[in-house]
């Protein structure tokens, strides 16, 4: 399934019913996303942060697919999907706040740089363990189903976790009980250094979905109007009662798994050459060009616009201080048990001592 | 149930079945099949499915049919039902509470007996509750479905069929994290739990004939425990034996030791002793001579006694 070509051309008969402001608006965000990505590594090789793990090259299905949500569905991220927060409106000081893991970080400086959560926006708090939030998609939307919300959940996960156990538990349970889960598999070829060829002996990602009763599709991942499209219809069709279903966004992961490792030692130069030609963000650019509703001035004002972004909430984050002592405690339980009160106690006084 | 629409069950056999101990008898009939889930054959993807159920603001209860198939859960259990809370900086909680079988006594073998809760409480952000008689196993689960945190829900199997009591149909709770002295004496305090409370109220009345008093404390909540019962009691008696089923080594009985040497090391009168299960996986045949017993128990008494 694809709408744009790489060169831009577009399909006209399954062209997305998208608003100018609103593609602009999508646009702009890749392009955040992207350089955020870019902001990031440098944060982190700079060691100003500890760790980074980004989307480089996946812009597309994040954005796409998460545009094809109402407010109220609930997402379960893995860990590459900021993109998604910042579509809810989480804003890039928030972001920020948890890249420097500081006191104002919803998650109290606790979670890796993008293992991100934020109730408000109903985007789960993920995890570094592969797959295990499958099932807890699956759950929240069984029991919407029992309460009768029409919401539909959306997990995000990539190749590698097709492979774990979780995968295997959350389609089966939601064949079995119908549940309005979307399945979104971000293949982007890699499992740090695993190649997805080692991954399945499966044609497709998309064709495992055949033997847990529901649909599997595939689209290309670096087309966000095909990915928006597919997922729209997705959600349709779970939020009208028909059930799951798996889609297989086929992208490439143009960086790193992580700031922890270096893909020139298993990737070939040429194979990551020919991804970059079919770049997600500028196969967007050409086809909003071609509609004439993006210019140069338009991209060097984006460009220049969210680098400025990111500057500014690197130089807020960056002043706010750590977490305070307690929270090391607090949130382990409702309340504080004894032991972890004394526990707490033992350590502020080791600190007076210190002091 | 009938009080709180929240309240899920899901598990294997649950459902039309009542469980495979009929813990749950009645229920399906009573609440339907949305609130009475049969599921597929996957402990982790049972505890999987209850941590987004509790996330969207329901109280799944999953039984997991025997402790030792809880395995392919551990990863949920660890990773995510434990870690939720804090992960997220307290936007997001999972009070979900396993209830699963455990122990021996059953002529079960390895994998129908085990008692792993240490591992349990060895995991930040779980309590962890074993119930010793009826009368404490409704008053405990009422307070771990009224908790606002994960709970693991040890259900001694031993006792399913071999242990009666009176149950009031009144609601009634029994707080998480408070011990019960069930016996008071002055020579010798015995800390215990599950079906091992019963061998060691048999080995009390043993060695009640002997001349010694034994007090027996029902530990109930091993996570968090009750710090301060154990501790008046051990500066009543000053002589300790802790009795698991459990294997020895890094079983429970290690961490209420060690919680007494590092507070009232003088006032011990005698070494503590610990009575448990041997450090081999659970036998078949020779189940008897693994598990604790009355005798053992009385021997451990008569030692710390006559120190």
């Amino acid at each position: 399934m694809q709408v744009i070509k790489p060169t831009g051309e577009y399909v006209e008969e399954i062209e997305p019913d998208i608003s100018k402001d609103e593609l602009r608006k999508l646009y702009k965000l890749m392009v955040l996303l992207r350089n955020l990505d870019i902001r990031g590594l440098q944060l982190q090789r700079q060691g100003r942060i500890g760790f980074f793990i980004g989307s480089l090259g996946q812009e597309a299905c994040q954005i796409g697919s998460a545009y094809a949500l109402k407010p109220e569905d609930w997402i379960f991220p893995a860990y590459r999907e900021i993109g998604v927060a910042l579509l809810r409106g989480i804003t890039l000081k928030q972001v920020m706040n948890q890249y420097f893991a500081n006191a104002e970080d919803l998650e109290k400086g606790r979670q890796l740089t993008n293992l991100y959560g934020a109730r408000s926006v109903n985007f789960v708090t993920g995890s570094a363990p592969i797959a295990t939030q499958l099932p807890h998609a699956v759950g929240a939307a069984l029991a919407a189903k029992i309460r009768g919300d029409p919401i539909v959940t959306l997990v995000y996960f990539g190749e590698g976790a097709t492979s774990e156990n979780d995968f295997h538990a959350g389609m089966n349970f939601a064949g079995v009980f119908k549940t309005p889960t979307i399945f979104f598999c971000q293949n982007n070829h890699w499992a740090i250094s695993v190649p997805v060829e080692k991954q399945t002996g499966a044609e497709t990602i998309a064709i495992k979905a055949k033997a847990y009763g529901f649909e599997g599709v595939r689209v290309d991942g670096n087309d966000i109007l095909a990915v928006y499209r597919t997922t729209k219809q997705a959600v349709e069709k779970a939020r009208n009662g028909g059930g799951p279903t798996l889609i297989e966004a086929v992208t490439y992961r143009m960086g790193p798994h992580s700031s922890s490792d270096d893909p020139k030692r298993y990737i070939a130069e040429q194979e990551l050459e020919e991804w970059q030609k079919r770049d997600p963000i500028t196969r967007f650019r050409r086809y909003l060009e071609k509609k004439r509703i993006w210019s140069e001035s338009d991209e060097k004002k984006t460009q220049e616009g969210t680098n400025q972004e990111i500057d500014e909430a690197i130089a807020y984050a960056e002043k706010v201080p750590r977490p305070a002592l307690e929270t090391l405690f607090t949130d382990v339980y409702a309340e504080m048990p004894w032991h972890l009160e004394e526990q707490l106690r033992e350590l502020q006084q080791e600190k007076g001592r210190e002091e | 149930m009938r009080r709180n629409d929240k309240i899920v069950l899901l598990g294997e056999d649950v459902g039309v079945n009542g469980g495979v101990f009929r813990a749950t008898e009645g229920l399906y009939k009573e609440f339907g099949s949305n609130r009475v889930i049969d599921t597929p054959l996957a402990e982790s993807g049972i505890v999987g499915i209850s941590i987004g159920m509790a996330l969207y603001g329901l109280k799944p209860v999953p039984e997991i049919q025997f402790l030792d198939f809880i395995y392919p859960a551990f990863d949920q259990i660890q990773s995510e039902l434990a870690k939720f809370r804090y992960r997220s900086g307290g936007q997001y909680t999972v009070p979900v509470v396993i209830r699963t079988p455990y122990g021996g006594g059953i002529r079960g073998s390895h994998y129908h007996s085990q008692s792993t809760e240490a591992f349990f409480v060895h995991t930040p952000g779980l309590k962890v509750v074993i119930p010793a008689t009826p009368y404490d196993t409704k008053g405990l689960l009422t307070s771990a479905l009224r908790d606002p945190d994960p709970v693991m829900f040890l259900e001694p199997k031993k006792i399913y069929r071999t242990v009666r009591g009176e149950v009031p149909d009144e609601d009634y709770t029994i707080p998480i994290g408070k011990a019960n002295i069930a016996r008071e004496g002055e020579d010798v305090t015995v800390f215990a739990y599950g079906a091992m409370f019963h061998v060691a109220m048999e080995a009390a009345e043993l060695a009640a004939s002997k001349g010694i008093n034994v007090e027996i404390v029902d530990i109930r909540t091993l996570m968090p425990f009750d710090i301060e019962t154990v501790m008046s009691s051990v500066k009543k008696t000053g002589r300790v034996v802790i009795v698991h089923e459990a294997c020895k080594t890094c079983g429970f009985g290690a961490e209420i030791a060690a919680q007494i040497a590092e507070r009232a090391l003088l006032q011990l009168e005698a070494p503590i002793i610990r009575v448990a299960g041997f450090d081999v996986p659970f036998p078949y045949v020779l189940e008897d001579e693994y598990l604790p017993n009355a005798n053992r128990v009385l021997s451990a008494i008569e030692k710390v006694h006559n120190f």
